[in-house]
Formats: C-alpha cells, sequence, structure tokens
C-alpha cells in the first residue's frame, strides 16, 4: 500500500511537471504572441526580417510607416492604402500595447518623449546584446544587428530565447 | 451545353491577366511605349542593358551604388539586401517569377531607380535593362 502510493504520486507529480513545462517552458514563454498579415509579410520581409510589432511602441511604428521614402537610406515607399493597413497592424500589435513580457520590458526601456526608429537603439536591446563585440556584429555571416536570424533561430517566429541562440563563426 | 462558349470566356478572362504578364510581354510593352513616345526609336540592347547594371553611380551615403552592388554582378546569382537578407536571382532564367507581376516590377523599378540613380527610369533604360536580364542564360 505505502509503495503503490508513494509511486502514485511520482506519477502525479512527474505529470504534472511535464505539463508546466508545455505550457510555460521557456519556448511559449519567450515566445513573442504569434501574429499574422499578408501584406506586413510580403512587403516587410522583402528586404530584412518582418520584425515583430511587438519589438517596438507604437509611436516608432507611426514615425518608421510615415517615412518609408527614406527608409534606412533607401527607397522603400508603398502605396497609400498598403501603407496605411501595415500601419494599423503595427500599431494593434506594437509592444507598447501588448501584455507580453519581453514587449513590456522593450516598452518600459524606451524614455517617454523617444520613439527610436531602430530596435537595436532600444535601451533593451542595448542591454540584452551587451556582450556582443563590434567585431562580431560585422562577420559576414551576420552584418549588423538588423539580422536577428543570423542568431535568433526562431527570429521569424518571435521567438528570441536563449537557448535558440547560434551565434555563426 | 449552350453555356460552354460563356464557360469559355469566362476561363480565358480568369486566365488572361495570368498569361500577359511574363518577360516578353513586359518587354514588348515597353517597346510598344518607347516607339510611341519617340517614332525614330530604333529597340532595346542587352549590351546598353549590361552596361547600365553595372554601372556605378554616387549612393546616397557617398559610396558608390550599382543595381550589381545588391543583385551581384551576375544577374543568375542570388544577392543580398542591405539589411543582409538573400535576393532571389534577378534573371528569369534564372528565377521563373522574375518579371511576371506588373505591380511588383512597377513597384521596384520606382524603388530602385530612385535609389540608385536618383531619379525614374526612363523607358529606353527599362527596355535595354529587361532585354540584358532575359539574354543572361
Amino acid at each position: 500500500m505505502k509503495q503503490s502510493l508513494r509511486v502514485m504520486v511520482l506519477v502525479v507529480a512527474v505529470g504534472a511537471t511535464g505539463g508546466l513545462l508545455a505550457s510555460g517552458g521557456d519556448e511559449s514563454r519567450g515566445r513573442l504572441p504569434a501574429v499574422t498579415h499578408a501584406q506586413w509579410q510580403a512587403e516587410c520581409s522583402a528586404c530584412h526580417l518582418a520584425y515583430h510589432p511587438g519589438l517596438l511602441p507604437e509611436r516608432s511604428w507611426h514615425r518608421i510607416m510615415a517615412g518609408l521614402d527614406q527608409h534606412f537610406g533607401e527607397n522603400a515607399s508603398l502605396d497609400a492604402a498598403t501603407a496605411a493597413d501595415i500601419d494599423r497592424f503595427l500599431a494593434a500589435n506594437a509592444a507598447d500595447r501588448s501584455d507580453h513580457r519581453r514587449s513590456r520590458r522593450i516598452a518600459g526601456s524606451i524614455a517617454p518623449g523617444a520613439a527610436p526608429l531602430r530596435i537595436s537603439d532600444t535601451p533593451w536591446f542595448v542591454r540584452e546584446h551587451r556582450e556582443i563585440a563590434a567585431a562580431t556584429w560585422r562577420r559576414p555571416k551576420i552584418g549588423s544587428p538588423a539580422n536577428c536570424a543570423a542568431c535568433h533561430q526562431g527570429a521569424d517566429q518571435g521567438d528570441f530565447s536563449e537557448r535558440r541562440i547560434r551565434i555563426p563563426k | 451545353m449552350a453555356d460552354l462558349p460563356l464557360l469559355l470566356l469566362l476561363l480565358w478572362a480568369l486566365a488572361a491577366p495570368a498569361l500577359a504578364a511574363d518577360p516578353r510581354s513586359m518587354l514588348r510593352e515597353l517597346e510598344a511605349q518607347a516607339r510611341a513616345a519617340n517614332p525614330a526609336f530604333k529597340g532595346f540592347s542587352a549590351e546598353r542593358g549590361a552596361a547600365f547594371y553595372r554601372s556605378e553611380r554616387p549612393g546616397g551615403d557617398g559610396k558608390p551604388v550599382a543595381c550589381a552592388s545588391c543583385h551581384t554582378p551576375d544577374p543568375k546569382a542570388v544577392g543580398r539586401t542591405r539589411a543582409n537578407k538573400d535576393i532571389q536571382p534577378l534573371a528569369p532564367g534564372a528565377n521563373r517569377e522574375r518579371f511576371t507581376d506588373p505591380a511588383k516590377v512597377d513597384k521596384w523599378f520606382r524603388r530602385n531607380c530612385n535609389d540608385v540613380l536618383g531619379r525614374a527610369c526612363s523607358v529606353e533604360e527599362k527596355g535595354d535593362f529587361l532585354a540584358y536580364l532575359i539574354s543572361v542564360k
């Protein structure tokens, strides 16, 4: 009797831990909520990763979308209807409109009056990447901090968890 | 049965836009535009297009820039954007999707001509460029 009780407790404990890992493990906790928007995906990912809207606050996205004709030195202009549609999507899912842990930290790291245009200019990003040397960013397979997917294997699914980082040589 | 011609017409109407867009039909369209604008138009030149593709101009940041800067000197090769993302080959011979969607072609001519030349491309430049890309085997 005592023996079987012990086995039962063990089974329940293992089962509960498994369930906890599946629902609250690194993967699902670290991953930004899945978002889809056909035009955002198609237009933004032509030149770079379609950066998850939860990586910048709403005011930053409005600034970016209002200046697409001079987008980091490049003309990325869209027709007005497409630009407005993508702008609405970005704003609705922006970091300061999200309750996701990572998004809240990003939004919280930015001064109220600031609207950075680069994710890599947010204090959160700088802090998280403080161990990366300037020479590492310049490696041919990386190029610049714009290239999230070079090191973050799950970047296109909004997964920036520590265990999915592989820094190319 | 009496509906068959109507059905065929409907199928044709659906298929026509897809059939209309391929690199050669786009080149013919550009030719018609060039001829309409200039009765003395002598035709496009793949050689001029090749020179255009490679010729460097002063870029916005002072560094020389050409089509080949991002698309590589070989239009059959995979290029790289300034944000380090792959660009699929530009030559239709290496990438069947190229020059099949007029809206996409217009969008990228508008953007990239502005970036590389600092102005819109002329019909002659677009035609020479496309003639060159079609000629690359």
